[in-house]
């Protein structure tokens, strides 16, 4: 854990480098998810609400997705862009060094320009929680809590598993987009508004409906009985990261160099 | 013109071997397609009022939006050029014994054409056949068909200009982020990348009208589906070709400009 953070503060440092550069991609980052934001806002505009939903609980459940997805962008980058270690024959240095593997690639790369986008999703978040009549209790802020980072462990364990299909294609994948900018997608809105189908494969093969739909209904009040069931909902996330974990072992134990 | 033509046909072979990344492109457009037919059909089944598009007009819109996605991108990123003004290999270019502009232009112009011609044939098969209300509709007569060609063909001339804009401001700018993202992030959602142009509030309606980036995508894809009446759409490409006149020319007039005072960078 240690040379985690020590990779963090090198990385850091080295971006920070080109201040100018730094600056404007964070302020690029910040507006991005804002025009989709703003879609969703005109949207209800006309259409005043969504199935039950209203504009400020749909703003809670997009700034909740959107957090957890730069947390994740920023800090499990390495994965994201593994294709370029493994093709470029990087990924011998990385196993001949005496510490884990999943550390090292974390360590790799990080995109700290993502904060622009987590600031505009922590401004969604405060504004819609000011709006929403919530009575706040600890466990809710905990599970609030769970929520981005749980969010975090479920982004972290696709790129992960993206990752691992470059043992084998070399080449990095854009299927694994369907799953990452896919499910940010579909995870803004609550999900019972979509067909059963993807309800189903959102929360139980990849659980984003763990993490934003079925604690939020805890949150809103909206489910009786069985509160702390909901509650701990998020632990899915760490369910899921762990088979990822696994399955990228295996495909490190498959690795053959390129050579180049 | 025939350097410009082979250009134009290089690129577009060079743009249809990328098999397995359009593989994976499709399966990526079909299922945002059907994401967001899902939320839009969640936000009509409830709608008591008026509303100012029919879902099944706005099906059409989505698929289409998603079949021609490569014409509508305006971050449709060619590095080459980027980098061939960053780096100062302009030089090379300005030796070539043919108009910049349209050497540029054409390349551009295959990229996104050879994309869209790997992709939009199977998307537009399997939209085809979906059950309903996700399958995609047939447009209401021959005439609309064709004026949807005529249209989507301006459509593209206009994007491709709009983005010869972008790439000739990196000559002053230096470097191809921040300003030119910005632009795009813009660009897109004027353009009905977000929601739909029928869908926004009035006062967005109108700015929408007023810029060009409308004209590229959201003009064509509602001649198809007979939302905007053929008379009108007549009227509407002769504001496109007024649009490709003006965007040609400014890019043209910029570039000598850019090009008179272009610095060469490095050795």
């Amino acid at each position: 854990m240690g040379l985690y953070f020590k990779y963090l503060s090198i990385l850091f440092k080295s971006q920070l480098q080109y201040r100018t550069s730094f600056w404007l991609l964070t302020f690029g980052q910040f507006f991005i998810p804002f025009s989709v934001f703003a879609g969703l806002y005109f949207m209800f505009e006309r259409f005043g609400q969504l199935r039950g939903w209203s504009f400020y609980e749909t703003a809670l459940c997009f700034a909740i997705i959107h957090m957890a997805f730069s947390l994740s962008e920023c800090f499990a980058r390495g994965f994201d862009a593994f294709s370029s270690l493994v093709a470029g024959g990087e990924f011998d240095r990385v196993l001949v060094r005496p510490r884990s593997t999943v550390v090292q690639v974390l360590g790799s790369k990080f995109e700290f320009t993502r904060f622009g986008r987590l600031l505009q999703s922590a401004i969604i978040l405060v504004w819609a929680l000011y709006n929403l009549p919530i009575e706040w209790s600890i466990a809710k802020v905990i599970t609030l809590l769970l929520m981005v980072a749980s969010g975090v462990l479920i982004f972290t364990g696709i790129y992960m598993l993206a990752a691992t299909l470059c043992f084998w294609t070399i080449q990095g994948m854009e299927v694994a987009n369907i799953f990452t900018d896919g499910g940010r997608e579909m995870a803004q809105y609550p999900l019972n508004i979509y067909q059963k189908w993807v309800t189903v494969f959102f929360t139980f093969i990849i659980p984003f409906g763990c993490v934003s739909y079925l604690p939020l209904l805890y949150i809103l009040d909206k489910v009786h009985g069985n509160e702390i069931l909901y509650m701990l909902m998020p632990l899915a996330g760490v369910l899921f990261l762990l088979p990822c974990i696994l399955v990228w072992q295996l495909g490190v134990r498959h690795y053959r160099s390129t050579g180049s | 013109m025939n350097a410009y033509i082979s250009v134009w046909k290089l690129r577009f072979i060079n743009g249809m071997q990328y098999r397995a990344a359009a593989l994976a492109g499709m399966a990526t457009q079909l299922f945002f397609g059907l994401i967001f037919i899902m939320v839009f059909v969640a936000f009509y089944s409830q709608s008591s009022g008026q509303v100012p598009i029919s879902l099944k007009d706005l099906v059409t819109y989505v698929w289409l939006q998603q079949i021609f996605l490569a014409f509508i991108m305006l971050w449709f990123r060619d590095n080459e050029i980027f980098q061939l003004i960053t780096s100062g290999n302009i030089a090379y270019e300005l030796c070539r014994p043919c108009n910049i502009y349209s050497f540029w232009y054409a390349k551009l112009l295959a990229q996104r054409l050879s994309s869209a011609v790997l992709r939009c044939f199977p998307i537009l098969a399997v939209t085809f056949v979906l059950p309903q209300p996700y399958r995609m509709s047939l447009p209401p007569s021959p005439a609309a068909l064709a004026l949807f060609l005529i249209t989507l063909i301006l459509g593209l001339l206009v994007i491709v200009a709009i983005s010869m804009l972008i790439y000739i401001s990196v000559f002053w700018t230096m470097s191809p982020t921040g300003s030119t993202l910005m632009i795009s992030v813009a660009g897109e959602f004027l353009a009905g990348m977000i929601i739909p142009v029928p869908l926004m509030p009035l006062w967005l309606q109108k700015i929408a009208y007023v810029l060009p980036f409308r004209w590229t995508t959201d003009f064509p894809f509602r001649v198809y589906s007979g939302h905007i009446p053929q008379a009108e759409a007549l009227w509407g490409i002769l504001v496109q070709l007024l649009w490709l006149a003006v965007l040609i020319g400014v890019g043209q007039w910029s570039l000598r400009r850019a090009l008179r005072q272009v610095v060469v960078q490095g050795g």
